[in-house]
């Protein structure tokens, strides 16, 4: 009885098909240490967007496979979306997911200053999974990424902030806070990895 | 252009009619960009909803122009991925040239021009400008003038000078512009050997054989449906163990025809067709 209060700490379900996190200035030791902490066996799929370089393709994904335990890797257009898989968008496209649970790429215009945009993962991702999308917003200086949380609350998806006062620069996680309807938990890094576990244990427990 | 949610269905509106009115087919192109550049027609031109945009395409055949260049991407650089015209110049050309000294290029998706300029630097830097005949088409007339005018932002430069520098150009970019009115001016005699065409990937016939093909980030607007159409019009179009590059995350690999191509870089995305 024990095991199960715990598991249902955050009010969790195994029925999320991905997780979408954003994040810019200050996120990358944030999503280091998360990725850090994932099993191996971590099932739902996680798209990440986090702003870079323009010019710079190689590199980003290759450091934050450093210390993760799972494989990164930069999606081509059109590749599906796989379970127990790590994304991260590609330099200067914005990164979309189609019905289908396909990716699709696109150069279009700068969107809050930034190609990659959060605001297109998350608001994409939002439409085809709905309220099986859980997403993430970390630390940073733009308030991209603010619209696409509003998506996923209003689509009934689970909605996670990092703890402005943990964050680097608080101008993104705010901007979320401000807009979304709701925000489901506002965590530190820590509290991301915990619920993050507690979500794996329930996908583990389908098996 | 993302605040406003656009339905599938009124998409469906939309394609239809500019299908069945204007000939132009956008049936196949990728839902969730098109649903933004929809999006960001109405917010362009402040309308309060898609039935409103209906009833403007339906009543005004030269909105429909204006239209087309809003939807259509148009976000381009010189020597964009500059490892891509490394690759071109070092083995792509020399592959070429071993059994033709004359051969022939189609930028398929022009744009406003910029990759035929770097294509046109490219070839005069290794002193074979005058041997290549290159055809640039691109669905909208309005870009194309833009193309020909080759009139760009000193703004853009900055990124196009950067990306020339890091391709390894013998000179400095500014030889080949000067400035005007805040306007970096192209030096037109590069692109003597250009023949600049309207041309629509979607209903487009075969109109020629090249030995390369350049088609980057342009398919990605497209459905699986239209990529492998699209591909068969680049297969036909393609002398044998001639070159198709794309966009660096674009891929072929999901594509009908894929078994006809090997991929010669996969870094830059450069395919050989190796079987008619």
């Amino acid at each position: 009885m024990a095991v199960v209060l715990e598991k249902n700490k955050y009010n969790l379900h195994n029925q999320y098909k991905a997780i979408v996190i954003g994040g810019s200035a200050g996120s990358f030791q944030v999503i280091s240490k998360i990725l850090q902490h994932l099993p191996e066996d971590f099932q739902i799929p996680i798209i990440m967007c986090l702003h870079r370089l323009k010019d710079v393709r190689n590199g980003f994904a290759e450091a934050l496979n450093i210390k993760s335990s799972k494989i990164i890797t930069e999606p081509e257009d059109k590749e599906h979306i796989r379970k127990g898989s790590i994304y991260l968008a590609p330099a200067n496209y914005h990164l979309g997911i189609e019905l289908g649970n396909t990716f699709t790429l696109s150069t279009e215009e700068m969107v809050n200053n930034s190609r990659p945009a959060i605001d297109i993962t998350f608001t994409t991702a939002s439409y085809v999974f709905r309220n099986k999308l859980i997403g993430i917003l970390l630390s940073g200086a733009n308030r991209d990424g603010g619209l696409g949380m509003k998506r996923i609350s209003q689509r009934g998806g689970l909605t996670i902030v990092q703890e402005p006062k943990e964050c680097l620069i608080d101008t993104m996680p705010n901007a979320a806070i401000e807009l979304a309807p709701r925000i489901d938990y506002i965590l530190t890094t820590e509290g991301i990895i915990d619920i993050l576990l507690h979500l794996h244990k329930l996908y583990v427990a389908q098996v | 252009m993302l605040e406003q949610e656009i339905e599938i269905s009124e998409i469906r509106l939309i394609t239809d009619l500019i299908r069945q009115k204007y000939n132009y087919d956008f049936t196949n192109y990728a839902m969730s960009s098109f649903k933004r550049r929809v999006a960001r027609v109405l917010e362009v031109y402040k309308m309060d909803s898609v039935a409103t945009l209906i009833r403007r395409l339906d009543a005004d055949a030269k909105f429909f122009k204006e239209f087309l260049t809003e939807i259509t991407v148009n976000v381009t650089e010189m020597f964009r991925d500059p490892t891509c015209w490394i690759a071109i110049r070092d083995q792509i050309i020399p592959h070429i040239l071993q059994n033709n000294n004359h051969f022939s290029i189609w930028h398929a998706g022009c744009s406003s021009g910029e990759e035929v300029y770097s294509m046109a630097i490219l070839l005069e830097e290794m002193g074979i400008l005058d041997n290549v005949r290159i055809v640039a088409t691109d669905i909208d007339h309005v870009i194309l003038d833009k193309a020909r005018e080759a009139r760009y932002h000193l703004k853009s430069m900055e990124v196009n000078k950067k990306n020339y520098t890091t391709f390894g150009g013998k000179f400095s970019l500014e030889k080949y512009y000067r400035e005007e009115n805040g306007k970096a001016v192209m030096d037109k005699s590069l692109v003597r050997n250009v023949e600049f065409k309207e041309q629509n990937l979607v209903t487009g016939t075969p109109f020629g054989k090249f030995d390369l093909i350049l088609c980057r980030n342009v398919m990605i607007y497209f459905n699986q449906t239209l990529q492998n159409q699209v591909l068969k019009l680049f297969h036909e179009s393609l002398f044998k163990y001639g070159y198709l590059v794309i966009g660096s995350k674009e891929s072929l690999i999901w594509c009908e025809l894929a078994n006809k191509f090997i991929v010669v870089n996969n870094e830059d995305k450069i395919y050989k067709k190796i079987r008619d």
